[in-house]
């Protein structure tokens, strides 16, 4: 067992490392459906869930079980192998390409190997290409759901949704090579490294500035190509009932739902990696006093948990919200005593940061906005997105030659 | 057996297995996943030969644009089940035959060159995208963009027919 170990040291890390991502990559999942149902519901002057557990907080819980034990009924003369198979295609294909994506520069030394944040291989330098080819591949999910279900309104909804995948995908994958030009790699680290160039500058170096054109793009195509608020036209209630996953029930359903708010992170991830600044900090680099921001917010949020939950009557209140809170603020405390953790937590602290900022975006997004019809959803997409990256390319290539011709800055 | 090993013969069963199984299904999208099938089992064995970007291109440009426009066009036509007419069926005998020369010329050429086959992976310029980059952006810069504006053409005249089309 032990020799097993030590020969196969980096399987058995990885396993372990996938494991534990699925974990996280699925509880986050589970709270972004409470987070997405609560901040709708302020912005519609709403409560949100709020019957189970304090805030609605087990809401998620329950949902889960409830997909468990609802009945899974397959309607008739679908294309049963096509139906088993679309579920799982868009789960695996959401889920695979959260692999791609590294949360941190330092690793963890742990037993003498170094481990680093994120599963694929530090020198993966078909990151982003890594990441279009999985993209790519999404579609089938959605396309073939919709044609097995033997249903008018699921196909019309799969036809939709592969259609506009496809035109969209052209500006997502044309709005990077801006960004891909002045990193000079395809690799999502050295992306992100290449921001850091005038850690002086903090927020002033990311991507964001120079590529802020590509940002609207990107932005707005991968908004599309994850069938999300105002690009939800796949599953618009009104006219396709539930679009390609209406003949789906229970955990089939669930399937998909979980894909697409996997597919949500990703893109979040993928936008503060390729023009926020991935996990470098937005203060200049003098500001050391910044390092304490991760406890300056774990302890009074901890301490407002712990009086939070001492109001309720119910043993969740009673107990475990408090049980949280201390361990929230004890991080907080710990934080500040350990400056080695405190220096390793810098980085995941800040990427995960901004991809929560994305994920309320989204959310935000779907409480504001309406939705595009089908007509100006593709002449969007063809007529402004497309040309508009196509300029972003050219208008970053010239400048790059420009810089190489007349010197440095 | 080594772990490339291994990894070289579940890709090239999966590919095999995929080629056949898009000529033996009867309905086009069993088909169409079939080539999906053998397309990324092809990127896979690309990668395993250390060329990341052909096999990542392989499935953005093959395995995603290309099969999703197949699986697309026969959704939206809602082919059915595939009819056997009598001149289908005489297609097969010749067709087994064709496969058979096919084989053997393959095993024959691979006879042949002996040593000279490459069985490990692919390092340097040839793999990375930069070595490819400047192989086709430098060293073949006029055939690239001449084939560029071959596809150009292509798609001018596929706009011209669909226009004619409507009026």
């Amino acid at each position: 067992m032990r020799s097993f170990l030590t020969t196969n040291a980096e399987l058995v890390i990885t396993i372990a490392k996938i494991a534990i991502l699925l974990f996280i990559v699925l509880t986050v999942n589970a709270y972004l459906t409470w987070f997405e149902r609560k901040v709708v519901a302020h912005i519609q002057s709403r409560w949100g869930p709020h019957r189970v557990g304090p805030h609605g907080l087990l809401q998620p819980l329950a949902d889960g079980l409830k997909f468990f034990f609802k009945e899974d009924p397959t309607p008739a003369g679908v294309d049963r192998f096509v139906y088993f198979l679309a579920p799982l295609l868009a789960l695996a294909l959401a889920l695979t390409s959260i692999a791609i994506i590294p949360f941190g520069p330092e690793p963890i030394h742990l037993f003498g190997h170094d481990i680093y944040l994120g599963i694929a291989p530090l020198n993966l330098n078909i990151g982003i290409l890594a990441l279009f080819a999985i993209t790519a591949l999404g579609v089938y999910g959605v396309a073939l759901a919709g044609w097995s279900s033997n249903s008018k309104y699921p196909l019309l909804g799969g036809l939709r949704s592969s259609a506009q995948m496809i035109s969209y995908e052209l500006a997502l994958t044309m709005s990077v090579v801006g960004v891909l030009l002045m990193a000079g790699s395809f690799n999502l680290r050295d992306i992100i490294n290449a921001q850091a160039h005038h850690p002086e500058r903090g927020i002033f170096g990311w991507n964001l500035w120079p590529q802020i054109l590509g940002f609207f793009c990107f932005f707005t195509a991968a908004v599309a190509e994850t069938n999300r608020v105002p690009f939800d036209l796949p599953e618009a209630e009104s006219e396709l009932v539930a679009g390609f996953h209406t003949e789906y029930a229970s955990f089939k359903f669930a399937m998909f739902f979980i894909a697409e708010y996997t597919s949500m992170i990703t893109v979040s991830c993928l936008c503060t990696i390729m023009f926020f600044g991935g996990w470098l900090s937005p203060f200049p680099a003098s500001w050391t006093f910044t390092d304490y921001l991760p406890s300056v917010i774990l302890i009074p949020f901890g301490l407002w948990v712990i009086m939070d939950g001492l109001r309720y009557e119910t043993v969740f209140g009673r107990i475990i919200l408090p049980g949280v809170g201390t361990v929230l603020t004890a991080l907080g405390l710990a934080l500040i005593v350990l400056p080695q953790f405190n220096n390793f937590i810098q980085a995941p602290f800040w990427f995960l940061s901004k991809v929560l900022v994305f994920l309320f975006v989204y959310v935000w997004m779907r409480g504001t906005l309406p939705r595009f019809r089908y007509d100006q959803l593709m002449a969007f997409g063809w007529k402004l997105l497309l040309p508009v990256s196509i300029v972003n390319v050219i208008l970053t290539s010239f400048a790059i030659l420009a810089k190489m011709q007349w010197g440095h800055q | 057996m080594t772990a490339p090993l291994i990894v070289f013969f579940v890709l090239a069963a999966l590919a095999v297995i995929g080629a056949i199984s898009l000529i033996l299904q009867k309905h086009p999208i069993h088909s169409a996943l079939s080539l999906i099938v053998v397309m990324v089992a092809l990127a896979g064995l690309y990668l395993l030969m250390g060329a990341e970007f052909v096999a990542a291109v392989q499935i953005i440009v093959y395995g995603g644009a290309i099969m999703v426009l197949f699986v697309f066009v026969i959704m939206l036509l809602n082919a059915g089940v595939e009819e056997h007419t009598s001149l289908s069926k005489l297609a097969g005998p010749p067709g087994l035959l064709l496969v058979v020369a096919l084989a053997a010329f393959v095993a024959a050429t691979i006879a042949k060159s002996g040593a000279s086959v490459q069985t490990a992976a692919q390092t340097g310029a040839l793999s990375s995208t930069k070595g490819i980059s400047e192989m086709v952006f430098k060293d073949f810069v006029y055939p690239f963009e001449l084939t560029s504006f071959l596809i150009l053409v292509a798609i001018l005249g596929a706009v011209v027919l669909a226009q004619r089309e409507k009026s």
